[in-house]
C-alpha cells in the first residue's frame, strides 16, 4: 500500500490491521513518533492525519488511506518549527520520550487556536503523559510558541 | 581504604531463576582517608577535536535528570572552553567510569552531581593544563605566562584555539595534581544552563534504546508469568509460528520469547501461544489480605533499628498519646519507554543497546550468561548506553532483568534481538516500589511537644538477597525501609523513641523507587507531626519551627516555603494549605500544597517549594527535577495503587493505573536555598517526598478529613 | 434507577394491567399504556452506559460500564466532537480497532465518535423518565428533529455501535430490534411521557 507520510509517498508492504505507529517506527524506520502504551493512553505515539492528531497506535495502517502522515521528523530539519524553538527556549525536555508526541499535538493546537488559555492546553494536551512531570514548563512553551508562531497567546 | 574489583564483585551462578548472577557490593566504598585519589584519566572523560567540538563521556545515564548537561558543566568551568562547542556522549562501560562512591558504574540514589564534583572538575582542569602546556611548548614561552579561555589559549597577542592544541597536548604528561577554581571565580557552575540534549529530543533524533534499528536485528516479545511465583509448565507455539513475520519461538529462563520481523508480528505471534503455567503455591498474594497482616504485625515491635530512652515509661507517662496507621501500596515506576534492550552475540562477545542505570552489573551477568567470569566480561560485554526513558530505579535492577532476558533470547534465537516489553508487561513485571504500613505512638507533653515515638514499619525488604543487602541492611534493617525515619529531626529531641521494622518477604519482587523510602516514611513522619501540631492546638508551621530550633536548614526551608506561599494570609475561600519539610538524598525540600475539592475530588492547585541542596550547579535543571519529582509524587499521592488476586497484577496500563496529567498539574515555584558551606546534596529525588504529607496536611485543613493512607480517598 | 424500571415492566406485563388512561400521547387508552410499557424499554437503552456515557450532565465524557469521568479530561466541545487538540477523533477511529489490539483500545465508527452540540445537550445521565421522555421530543432540546429525523438517529453507527461495542463491552439491555420495536411502538401510540 501507498502511505503519504511528510511529504513524500512511500511504498509499504503491512498487514492491513497493523498499527501504524509500528509501520512508521519498524517498516519506514521514522523512530521519532514513540510506543508508551499501545492503546491511546498516553500520546506518545501522535502523529497527524491530514493535520489533526491521532494516536498512531489504535490507527490500523488499512483506514490511513490517502490522508497525509505527518511525524516528528516531518516538522523542520532542524528544530526551527516555533514549537520546537519555545520547547529549546523553555527548556522543556527531560527524559524526552514523550515530547514527540507533545509537541505533534501542541502543532495542532495552535494550527487551530493560535492563542490558547490555560483551560484550552489542559484539554488538548491531557492526553499526553509525561512521566518525568514536564507539564509546567510545557504549558509555558505552549504560550511562548503562540507567540512566535502568530504573536498571540495569552 | 583501597578496594580491588574483586572485593566488589563476588560472582556465584544460583539456580533460583535461570542464572542470577551475585555480587557484593561493601558496605564501605568511599575512600575516606586524607589522600587525595589519583586524577581522572582526562582522555576517558574528554575528546578535543580538530574543529574544536568538546566531547564529554558521561559516566552516568542521562534519564531525563540533566546530567547531560551537569557534568559537561563541571568540566567546562575548569576547561575555559566555548560553551556552545560542548557536546556529550554516554561512556562505554568500563572500569574507569565506576561511580565515585558506589564503586560500580551506575546512576541513581541522586548522586551524579555530588559524587562527580570533584572529578569531572578535575578532567576539566587536567585538559586544559595539558592544552596550556602544548601551546607554551609551540611558543617556546613559559606555561605560567600562558592563560586560557573561550576554548582559547592565549600570550600576549598570540592565541590558539583547543582544536588545533589538542593532538599535541593528547601526547603530554598528565599533571600530577591539578588546583580547581575558587568558587567566586565559577563562570558556569550556578548560573541557569539549557540543556545539551534538547535539539535531538526535539527533533525525534534523539536514540533511545526502542530506537535502536540494523539491519537483520529481530524483535521479540515475551510472554513472562501471569502471576507472581508461576511457572512456565509446557507450551505449543505451533500458532505462534504461523503468525506471518514470525520467525522463532524460544523458551527463557521462566517464559516464552517470541522473535519476529517486527514489533507487531511478535506481539501477536505471543498473542497465538498456548501456554501452562502453575500457579503460584500457596495461592499467591492476595492484597487485602497481605495488607491485613501487614496491620497486624504493626501491633508489636519489629527489628530495632533505632532505640533511645524507655519507651514505655515514655508513653504511659504522656500527657496525650496519638496512635494512627498509615499505609502506602505497591507501585510501579512507568517511566514513558517501556522496558527494551538490544543484543548481539558473536562468538563469545556480546554487544548490548539498552537503556540502563546499572552497566556493571549488565555487564557481568550478561558476560555470565555467556560463561565469562566479571573480569572477562569487561572484554568480552560492549554495552552500548541509549537515552533512557524515564528510569526512576526501574532500569537499576541488581538482577539485571531486561537485560539477563534479552541476552538469553538472543542467545537463544542466534539472531540480534530487541526484546521490547509493552506497557502491559511494565506494569505486570514486578520491581515495585513496595507496600508499607507504619503504625506510630506518639506521646505528648503538656505543650504538645512529642516525648515518646513508637514507631513500627511493616514491608519489604528492597535490598533482601541483592548484593546491595551487605551496603544497606544492617542487623536485620533494611536501611532504606526506616530512612528518614531514624534520622528525623523533629526526635533529636524525644526523650524516648523506638523505630523497628518488619520486613516480611512475599514472593513479589521489589525495587527502588523514585526517593526510595522516603516515599512513605516522610507520608507516616510529616502526616504525624501535623496531627501532633492539631492535638496541641497549634499553628502546622509554628509546631514544626519549635521543633526544629536545633535544624537551621530544615528551619530555613520550612520559613521560605511558608512565606513563599503567603502562609500568614488566608488560602483563597474553598482552599486550604497544608506544610511539610523532608531530608533526603543531604538535601531538605519543604512544600506548601494549596487544595480544594472539586466534585469529590481533590485538586492541587499550587505547590510551593524551597529546597536546600548545598551548592547549586544549575537552578534551571535544578527546577526542572523539583517539578517533575513532585509530579511523580503527586501521581502516587492521587491515583497510584497496584492490587493483587492470586499474585496476579490487577493493573495493566494507564487507564487503570493513572498518573498525573496536563490538567491535574499544580502550579510548582522553586525557590532555591544557596547552600552557605552545606555539603552539596542530589536533587533528581528529594522533592518527590513531601508532596504526599503536604496534600494531605492540606485535606485535613480543609475537611478535617485526616486521611492516612495513599492514595488519598475521601469518604 | 434502570432495576426499578425493568421491575415496572414486569409487573405490568405480568399482570396484564391494563390502567386508565393518563397519558399526554395521542393515542388511544391501550395504545396509550402500550406506548408508556414501549418507553420504559427505549429508557432502559438510552440510559445504559453504551448510551449515556457521552449524554452526560456535564461536558465531561463518561467511560466503561461504571460510567467513570473520561480519563485525558476529554471536553464536549463547541460543536460536541471534543477540544482543539484533543479531539474524540484522535483516539477513536472509524471503527473498534480489531480484537489483536486488546481490550480498552478506544471504540470507533466511521461517522465519527462524538457528543451532543452543547447547546442541546441531550443529557441522559440521573434524569427521570418522565423529563428524559419530554427531552427526547422536544425539538428546541434535541436538535431540532421531528419523530422522523429522530427515528433515523437510530440508524447512525454512532448509536447503532452500542449494540457491537467491542472488546469486553456490555451492549445495551435488549437487542437492537427490540430497541427499535419498542421505539415504534412508543411513536405510534403519541410517543407519550410517564408523569
Amino acid at each position: 500500500m501507498k502511505l503519504d507520510i511528510n511529504g513524500t509517498v512511500r511504498e509499504v508492504e503491512a498487514p492491513p490491521e497493523m498499527p501504524l505507529l509500528w509501520v512508521i517506527r519498524d517498516l519506514l524506520g521514522f523512530t521519532g513518533t514513540k510506543f508508551g502504551c499501545g492503546m491511546a493512553q498516553c500520546g506518545a505515539c501522535t502523529v497527524h492525519l491530514d493535520g489533526q492528531p491521532v494516536r498512531s497506535c489504535v490507527t490500523p495502517v488499512s483506514t490511513v488511506g490517502t490522508r497525509k502522515v505527518r511525524t516528528i521528523e516531518g516538522l523542520s530539519p532542524d528544530g526551527s518549527h516555533p514549537v520546537q524553538r519555545a520547547w529549546a527556549e523553555a527548556d522543556v525536555v527531560q527524559c524526552g520520550y514523550c515530547q514527540s508526541g507533545q509537541i505533534m499535538t501542541t502543532v495542532a493546537l495552535l494550527e487551530q487556536n493560535p492563542s490558547p488559555s490555560d483551560t484550552d492546553i489542559d484539554a488538548a494536551l491531557s492526553g499526553n503523559i509525561c512521566r518525568c512531570g514536564t507539564y509546567v514548563r510545557i504549558r509555558e512553551a505552549v504560550h511562548l510558541a503562540a507567540r512566535l508562531s502568530h504573536g498571540g497567546g495569552k | 581504604m583501597t578496594l580491588t574489583r574483586r572485593d566488589l564483585l563476588r560472582t556465584t551462578a544460583t539456580s533460583t531463576a535461570g542464572l542470577v548472577v551475585a555480587f557484593h557490593v561493601p558496605r564501605v566504598a568511599r575512600a575516606a582517608g586524607p589522600a587525595a585519589p589519583p586524577l581522572p584519566p582526562a582522555n576517558a572523560f574528554l575528546r578535543i577535536g580538530a574543529d574544536d567540538s568538546v566531547t564529554v563521556l558521561l559516566a552516568h545515564s542521562e534519564m531525563g535528570q540533566g546530567s547531560w548537561t551537569g557534568l559537561a558543566m563541571l568540566v567546562a568551568e575548569e576547561l575555559d572552553c566555548d560553551w556552545s562547542k560542548v557536546r556529550c556522549e554516554h561512556a562505554p562501560a568500563a572500569p574507569v567510569y565506576a561511580h565515585p562512591a558506589f564503586g560500580v558504574q551506575m546512576t541513581g540514589g541522586s548522586s551524579a552531581t555530588w559524587s562527580e564534583f570533584d572529578r569531572y572538575r578535575q578532567v576539566g582542569a587536567t585538559a586544559k593544563d595539558m592544552l596550556i602546556r602544548a601551546a607554551a611548548a609551540r611558543w617556546k614561552v613559559s606555561p605560567a605566562a600562558c592563560r586560557a579561555a573561550g576554548g582559547k589559549v592565549i600570550h600576549g597577542k598570540d592565541e590558539l584555539s583547543y582544536g588545533k592544541l589538542a593532538e599535541a597536548a593528547m601526547k603530554l604528561a598528565p599533571p600530577k595534581t591539578v588546583s580547581l577554581k575558587e568558587p567566586k571565580d565559577w563562570k558556569l557552575i550556578g548560573t541557569k544552563v539549557r540543556r545539551l540534549d534538547t535539539p535531538e529530543k526535539i527533533t525525534g533524533k534523539a536514540k533511545f534504546g526502542m530506537d535502536v534499528q540494523f539491519p537483520d536485528l529481530r524483535t521479540a516479545v515475551v510472554a513472562r508469568p501471569p502471576a507472581f511465583g508461576a511457572k512456565l509448565a509446557k507450551f505449543d507455539a505451533t500458532a505462534a509460528l504461523k503468525v506471518p513475520g514470525v520467525e522463532k519461538v524460544v523458551p527463557t529462563a521462566n517464559g516464552v520469547a517470541v522473535v519476529a520481523k517486527h514489533f507487531w508480528a511478535a506481539k501477536l505471534g505471543r498473542d497465538a501461544l498456548k501456554i501452562d503455567w502453575t500457579p503460584p503455591e500457596g495461592g499467591g498474594v492476595d492484597t487485602p489480605k497481605q495488607m491485613a497482616e501487614f496491620h497486624d504485625k504493626a501491633k508489636a515491635p519489629g527489628a530495632i533499628a533505632k532505640t533511645k530512652g524507655d519507651i514505655d515509661a515514655g508513653l504511659t507517662g504522656a500527657k496525650t498519646k496519638l496512635v494512627a496507621e498509615y499505609e502506602v501500596p505497591y507501585l510501579a515506576h512507568a517511566p514513558m519507554e517501556p522496558l527494551n534492550c538490544t543484543v548481539k552475540i558473536d562468538g563469545d562477545r556480546a554487544e548490548i543497546w539498552t537503556g540502563t542505570q546499572f552497566q556493571s552489573i549488565d555487564q557481568m551477568v550478561a558476560g555470565a550468561i555467556l560463561g565469562h567470569s566479571p573480569d572477562k566480561a569487561r572484554d568480552k560485554v560492549t554495552i552500548h548506553t541509549m537515552f533512557l526513558g524515564g528510569g526512576f530505579g526501574r532500569r537499576a535492577t541488581p538482577t539485571s532483568d531486561f537485560v539477563s532476558e534479552a541476552v538469553i533470547v538472543a542467545k537463544a534465537a542466534g539472531v540480534p534481538v530487541k526484546v521490547v516489553w509493552t506497557r502491559e508487561d511494565d506494569i505486570h513485571g514486578g520491581y515495585y516500589r513496595p507496600a508499607y504500613v507504619h503504625r506510630i505512638q506518639a506521646g505528648l507533653d503538656d505543650k504538645g511537644r512529642p516525648v515518646a515515638w513508637d514507631h513500627v514499619v511493616v514491608g519489604q525488604s528492597i535490598v533482601a538477597g541483592t548484593p546491595f543487602e551487605g551496603m544497606l541492611a544492617q542487623h536485620g534493617v533494611d536501611s532504606t525501609s526506616v530512612e528518614g525515619l531514624v534520622e528525623s529531626p523533629y526526635l533529636e529531641s524525644t526523650g524516648a523513641v523506638r523505630v523497628s521494622l518488619h520486613s516480611p518477604k512475599p514472593p513479589i519482587p521489589v525495587l527502588w523507587w523514585r526517593s526510595v523510602g522516603n516515599t512513605h516514611t516522610a507520608f507516616a513522619m510529616e502526616g504525624m507531626i501535623d496531627e501532633a501540631a492539631h492535638a496541641a492546638g497549634a499553628d502546622p508551621l509554628a509546631y514544626r519551627l519549635a521543633l526544629l530550633k536545633e535544624k537551621p536548614r530544615h528551619a530555613a526551608a520550612l520559613a521560605l516555603a511558608a512565606d513563599k506561599a503567603g502562609w500568614s494570609s488566608p488560602p483563597p475561600p474553598g482552599r486550604a494549605r497544608g506544610i511539610a519539610v523532608h531530608e533526603s538524598f543531604r538535601s531538605i525540600v519543604a512544600e506548601v500544597a494549596e487544595v480544594s475539592v472539586e466534585n469529590g475530588r481533590i485538586r492541587v492547585h499550587s505547590v510551593t517549594c524551597a529546597v536546600d541542596c548545598g551548592t547549586a550547579i544549575n537552578p534551571l535543571a535544578i527546577e526542572a527535577q523539583v517539578q517533575g519529582s513532585v509530579a511523580f509524587g503527586l501521581s502516587a499521592v492521587l491515583y497510584g495503587k497496584l492490587t493483587f488476586a492470586g499474585g496476579r497484577v490487577q493493573q495493566s496500563n494507564f487507564h487503570d493505573y493513572p498518573v498525573v496529567r496536563m490538567w491535574d498539574m499544580p502550579k510548582i515555584d522553586v525557590h532555591i536555598i544557596q547552600g552557605k558551606g552545606a555539603p552539596m546534596g542530589g536533587i533528581g529525588e528529594p522533592a518527590t517526598a513531601p508532596i504526599a504529607p503536604a496534600v494531605a496536611n492540606a485535606v485535613f485543613a480543609l475537611t478535617k478529613q485526616r486521611l492516612r493512607t495513599l492514595p488519598l480517598k475521601l469518604a | 434507577m434502570k432495576r426499578s424500571g425493568i421491575c415496572f415492566v414486569l409487573v405490568l406485563s405480568a399482570c396484564g394491567a391494563k390502567p386508565a388512561a393518563s397519558t399526554s400521547g395521542t393515542g388511544g387508552p391501550a395504545s396509550g399504556n402500550q406506548g408508556l410499557v414501549a418507553f420504559e424499554t427505549v429508557r432502559g437503552v438510552l440510559q445504559h452506559a453504551r448510551c449515556q456515557n457521552c449524554h452526560p450532565r456535564g461536558d465531561t465524557p463518561l467511560q466503561g460500564d461504571d460510567g467513570r469521568p473520561h480519563l485525558q479530561n476529554v471536553q464536549r466541545g463547541p460543536d460536541g466532537h471534543g477540544m482543539v487538540g484533543e479531539r474524540c477523533t484522535t483516539c477513536h477511529g472509524p471503527m473498534n480497532p480489531p480484537d489483536s489490539y486488546g481490550p480498552h483500545t478506544p471504540p470507533g465508527v466511521t461517522t465519527g465518535w462524538r457528543m451532543p452540540k452543547p447547546d442541546q445537550r441531550l443529557v441522559f445521565v440521573g434524569v427521570a423518565p418522565g423529563a428524559l421522555c419530554e427531552q427526547v421530543k422536544d425539538p428546541a432540546r434535541n436538535g431540532g428533529k421531528d419523530m422522523a429525523a429522530l427515528r433515523a438517529h437510530l440508524d447512525d453507527p454512532l448509536v447503532t455501535w452500542a449494540w457491537s461495542p467491542g472488546f469486553g463491552r456490555t451492549p445495551p439491555p435488549v437487542s437492537r430490534q427490540a430497541f427499535l420495536d419498542a421505539w415504534t411502538t412508543w411513536a405510534n401510540a403519541g410517543a407519550p411521557c410517564p408523569k
